[in-house]
């Protein structure tokens, strides 16, 4: 196992007013170059994780560290050059008049050189493809185009950590894979840590590790297959089980023999097809 | 009430060096009592579509029936207010428009705008904030102290408020989790069986289209491509994809287990279940073809 990139430890978090805390003594690891899926229903605590993971709000109780160094009021600066952060909404997010305004906004606020900044503009728009839309303005740009740029934004900072906070969950379902592909191609490339919040399922199916959050506890941490062995589990907890999965199930029901239950569909028909051809 | 586009045309900024053409030759019809789903791309027409259901866009080209009222090109069009009375609409991220102090006012404007008594605005904010699923104490609350689910609600209230005859909904799910989507089209369903309303979906949710929909309308760059009901929509599944368009999940399962077998079964389904018994049925056949 790689070393440990974040360390949660017994943090617990009330937002001012609310008698409910939104996160009751929360402790995990995050590793270096992990896609990490934290799903949870609307209101479960997992957006809250997120602003603590790079200093929106502080916990209460408990610690969080980051890359080795303990967040606080102090060192928040030096975390968020580590953690980069994607919104859910894309029109929220891009601040430039151009492409290439947006992806500078955040190193201009970090005084980079502007030979570097050139550079890197153009590096980080590569790397989510979209390097030949540099004087594109927003408004020409589709959601799922607005959100790689937001993580062009975040990339050209080179932080070890990138948090989508649903920044998929208001894209069509074009724009949703194109950002999904983007983020499986950076983690495999740049080894960046991904730590993805999100409530849809089939995204969370891809990660290597899932945590389910519920009602501001920790109520489960596994590998997908794991987590989605828990079936009937995740609808009372409000969320869903994965297509290929309730599939693998309902065969099962209609005296179709499986090994198991599959997280895709090429799986579970060639699955099938094998069985088939033996018979 | 009946809604029906005759051949409409609509032209974004017409005669200017910005004019551009949204939809062409579009001619649906939406009687009294149906559930429609339109279905296609961003940027085919849908929300172009959706704005002439209450007259908030007039066609260019073309007419719309909206109940007795007729909306047609080149007409200059007065007094409205009854024909945005009967058809609400959501739309996509409807929370976006709270703006009121409380939930209740919020709830409230809507039909207070069109000549509702206090007293009775004021019933109906409490009966639809029922009807959405929340709690009555809410409606003392500032809308803004909300989680993003209850906001949605709210703003779902406050077009029920209204009482309309036709509700349109433009991906009214998006950004929920999978079981506040399943609770929102759920109640949309029951009202539209219960109070007998006519109910258009715009919608990338093939599953939504297909579960709930009378009658399926596919718009693609400007024009109404094909239209049916679900069954014949998706029994041709390679023209839907071609455009780029997403199939249910489980036909898209069946296309693919067609292909690994090299066969194909009598029909599409639109059941998961009927699906597994066709499978079933397949394996118990043995042997390779």
């Amino acid at each position: 196992m790689s070393k440990p990139l974040v360390r949660i430890e017994n943090v617990s978090f009330s937002y001012v007013g609310q008698h409910t805390p939104a996160l009751k003594n929360i402790s995990f690891d995050i590793f270096e170059g992990e896609w990490l899926a934290i799903v949870g229903h609307n209101g479960s605590g997992k957006s809250t994780l997120a602003k603590l993971l790079n200093g929106l709000q502080f916990p209460q109780q408990g610690s969080i560290e980051v890359c080795g160094v303990t967040l606080s009021e102090d060192t928040v600066w030096d975390v968020r050059e580590n953690v980069g952060m994607v919104f859910q909404n894309p029109d929220n997010q891009f601040v430039g008049t151009t492409v290439r305004d947006d992806v500078a906004f955040g190193l201009e606020n970090h005084g980079i050189p502007r030979e570097t900044m050139v550079e890197r503009v153009q590096t980080s728009l590569d790397k989510v493809n979209m390097g030949t839309f540099l004087n594109q303005e927003p408004h020409h740009l589709s959601g799922g185009q607005k959100q790689r740029v937001a993580i062009a934004g975040v990339l050209a900072l080179q932080p070890s950590i990138i948090i989508l906070d649903e920044a998929t969950s208001m894209l069509d379902p074009k724009g949703r894979a194109e950002v999904i592909k983007t983020v499986r191609e950076l983690k495999d490339r740049e080894n960046i840590t991904v730590i993805s919040i999100t409530h849809d399922l089939e995204e969370a199916a891809k990660a290597d590790r899932i945590i389910v959050m519920n009602k501001g506890e920790l109520y489960r941490e596994g590998t997908p297959e794991e987590i989605f062995e828990m079936d009937e589990e995740l609808i009372k907890l409000g969320l869903d089980i994965p297509f290929p999965v309730k599939m693998s199930k309902i065969m099962r029901e209609k005296g179709i023999t499986l090994t198991k239950s599959y997280l895709t569909e090429e799986e579970l028909v060639t699955e099938l097809w094998t069985s088939h051809s033996k018979m | 009430m009946d809604i029906s586009l005759k051949n409409v045309e609509y032209r974004y900024q017409a005669d200017s060096p910005f004019e551009r053409l949204a939809i062409s030759d579009v001619s649906i019809d939406v009687p009294s009592g149906t559930y429609l789903a339109v279905i296609g791309h961003t940027g085919s027409g849908k929300s172009t579509v959706l704005q002439h259901l209450n007259a908030l866009l007039k066609p260019t080209k073309g007419s719309v029936l909206i109940g007795s009222r007729e909306i047609k090109a080149g007409r200059k069009e007065k007094n409205l207010k009854g024909v945005r009375e009967k058809v609400g609409i959501v739309f996509q991220f409807p929370e976006h428009q709270l703006f009121e102090e409380t939930v209740e006012k919020d709830i409230m404007f809507g039909p207070m705008n069109f000549g509702v008594t206090e007293k009775e605005a004021k019933a109906r904010a409490r009966s639809a904030i029922n009807l959405v699923g929340l709690p009555e104490e809410i409606l003392e609350k500032s809308p803004f102290d909300l989680s993003g689910g209850q906001m949605r609600r709210v703003a779902i209230a406050g077009v029920l408020a209204m009482e309309p005859e036709v509700i349109v909904l433009d991906e009214p799910t998006a950004g929920l989790d999978p079981r506040g989507r399943k609770e929102i089209m759920d109640l949309f369903y029951s009202l539209h069986k219960k109070r007998n309303l006519s109910t258009v979906l715009v919608t990338h949710s093939m599953e939504d289209a297909a579960r709930y929909a009378d009658d399926i309308v596919v718009m693609h760059q400007g024009k109404v491509f094909t239209k049916g009901t679900p069954e014949q929509i998706f029994s041709d599944p390679k023209a839907l994809l071609e455009l780029g368009l997403d199939v249910p999940e489980v036909v898209g399962l069946q296309l693919k287990i067609e292909e690994a077998f090299n066969t194909k079964f009598s029909k599409i389904s639109l059941s998961e279940e009927e699906l597994a018994e066709m499978v079933a049925e397949l394996m118990e056949g043995g042997g390779p073809k």
